[in-house]
């Protein structure tokens, strides 16, 4: 037989913007042989819209909700990164109240932004059903952000130094109440789908990253640790009181699709965990530290970061010292964690690929800010 | 240095005249910083300490040689981030901020390194591959371009985009009258 009979040509498509998998405007261009990829580049930056730049034009408090729409399917983990990075500068705290429920409204923020995730991953894998499910259970949180600020998804929770909103009455209890509901509904999707045949066909040993290309990459949060490695930043630099809490940090081994569905899972009973510590120990107090009405932090520079749901989530600021930030640099996981793509992409399926978008969890108006 | 801490002393008051023109960092010394030093010597300008975070000064031809450095002798095996910060009025106009950090020390350090307009700074992917994209996107926002950067193009801007939009001398209002005005015909309004 002639060795030609099998040849084929490098095939080019383009994959997005307008693509359901791609969440959002993400668009792929794969070069195939065949069914396999030999190759993947990333076009970003349709959602552009500057937000750096305002962050320059705006004063500190103005520039606040604008990091809401960052991940907006994690707005209060932004809000949070941001409130503690200029607290840093200005060399003030939150209020041990402020902090705690900082905690409370950050960890279920946790669980609203992985179901979100697992209902839209399950949805590319081809299942439907899941989804349904996780929107009702995340509505239980998205309830408790409406009563206590009015929004829902792009809340401007707390403000620098603190919170603008006391709790309101009965916050205890919805809170607890929210935990006892979502609690046993992980274990009803895990019945679904982790020895679910089809559910592991597609996940296991796909996309896999180990932990040399984890750190090679810069890639944090649940694919790191997903491959073995056990950091999370709430307990290797804790912040907002979280070295008061227990929790363990899951981890897989493989560093394969399935494995970081398995960590974000256990990293949902986690954060149930911590909120339902917080929500015993909230202390009575003020809710706002001294601050300034106009805050003019002295000139120098700061970064902090924290665990947002996707991994390490950094904002680096530089005062000189007027009203408005000189520099907001926001250091986005989802930006960084994207790069790894095409490494993972490469040798698998062109049905793979829309698994491992899904894995990497991207929300794309922070890739593009 | 010492008159820098002066109008902190009362945060109450309205706002002091005159804000101090200087970041009020302190030395910073460790055991790294003397391995540092015994390194490279006067590439390595000055050491620091602000708010509690520690960052070096490096001459600009020296940076990815210390990051290689950190990497393989200090264990600084994950590379945060790169961003850039416009000093318009500074012949050094940049600010080229390296973020590192280690996983096995769990430290946090930054490397920064003044370039002038113009200059081109070595590229990191060799050392960190994580790099690619950051620096990429430092070419897009200021303008500054790597040397040895295996495929440096605009990442989050158009193509066809003109001039670089985190300079300071790039105005919102202007870049937005401009596409109005291109695209659409009509004054913006801004």
């Amino acid at each position: 037989m002639p060795d030609t009979f099998l040849d084929s040509t490098e095939l080019v498509i383009n994959m997005g913007p307008q693509h359901p998998s791609t969440h959002g405007v993400l668009r792929v261009i794969l070069k195939l042989d065949g069914e396999k990829v030999t190759g993947t580049e990333c076009v970003i930056g349709y959602l552009h819209r500057g937000v750096e730049k305002i962050g320059e034009n705006r004063t500190y408090q103005q520039f606040a909700p604008y990091v809401d729409r960052l991940d907006y399917c994690a707005a209060v983990s932004n809000g949070l990164g941001y409130c503690l990075a200029v607290e840093k500068l200005l060399n003030v705290e939150a209020p041990p109240r402020a902090q705690v429920v900082r905690v409370i409204l950050t960890e279920l923020n946790r669980i609203a932004s992985h179901l979100i995730w697992l209902g839209t991953h399950c949805l590319d894998i081809g299942a439907i059903t899941p989804l349904f499910y996780v929107m009702r259970e995340r509505e239980e949180i998205l309830n408790i952000y409406e009563k206590y600020c009015g929004a829902r998804l792009t809340t401007h929770a707390f403000r620098i130094g603190g919170l603008e909103y006391e709790l309101y009455d009965g916050f205890e209890a919805e809170v607890k109440a929210a935990c006892d509901f979502i609690a046993p509904k992980i274990e009803e999707y895990e019945r679904l789908l982790t020895g679910n045949r089809i559910w592991i066909g597609r996940l296991k040993g796909i996309g896999v990253l180990n932990a040399e290309d984890c750190k090679q990459y810069g890639v944090t949060g649940p694919m790191l640790r997903a491959a073995g490695v056990k950091w999370d930043l709430r307990k290797a630099q804790p912040y907002s009181g979280y070295e008061k809490y227990e929790f363990d940090i899951p981890t897989g081994e493989n560093g394969d699709t399935y494995d970081r569905y398995l960590v974000r899972m256990e990293e949902m009973r986690q954060a149930i965990r911590i909120v339902r510590q917080a929500v015993e120990t909230i202390p009575d107090g003020p809710i706002m530290g001294k601050v300034p009405k106009v805050m003019k932090p002295p000139v120098g520079e700061a970064y902090v970061s924290i665990e947002a749901p996707k991994g390490e989530l950094g904002y680096f600021v530089v005062s000189d010292g007027s009203v408005m930030p000189y520099r907001v640099r926001v250091r986005p996981p989802s930006f960084v964690n994207l790069q790894s793509l095409d490494k993972m992409a490469r040798g698998s399926l062109v049905a793979d690929v829309v698994a491992i978008i899904g894995t990497i969890d991207i929300v794309l108006g922070e890739v593009d800010r | 240095m010492a008159d820098a801490q002066k109008p902190e002393a009362k945060p109450a008051q309205p706002a002091p005249p005159k804000a101090p023109a200087t970041m009020a960092a302190t030395p910073w010394e460790s055991e790294l910083t003397g391995m540092l030093k015994e390194h490279f010597g006067d590439r390595i300008p000055e050491f620091c300490t602000y708010l509690g975070q520690d960052f070096l000064v490096a001459q600009p031809e020296a940076v990815v040689s210390i990051l290689e450095f950190l990497k393989l002798e200090a264990d600084f095996d994950y590379l945060v981030d790169i961003t850039a910060v416009d000093y318009p009025k500074r012949p050094e106009r940049f600010d080229l901020v390296y973020i590192l950090y280690s996983f096995p020390r769990n430290e946090r350090i930054r490397i920064k390194t003044g370039i002038q307009d113009g200059y081109k700074p070595q590229s990191a992917v060799g050392v960190h591959l994580t790099a690619n994209w950051l620096e990429r996107e430092v070419f897009d926002m200021f303008g500054i371009e790597f040397s040895g950067h295996p495929d440096l193009r605009r990442i989050l801007m158009p193509d066809e985009w003109e001039g670089y939009p985190l300079r300071k001398d790039r105005s919102v209002t202007d870049m937005d009258n401009r596409w109005v005005k291109e695209n659409l015909g009509i004054e913006s309004g801004q």
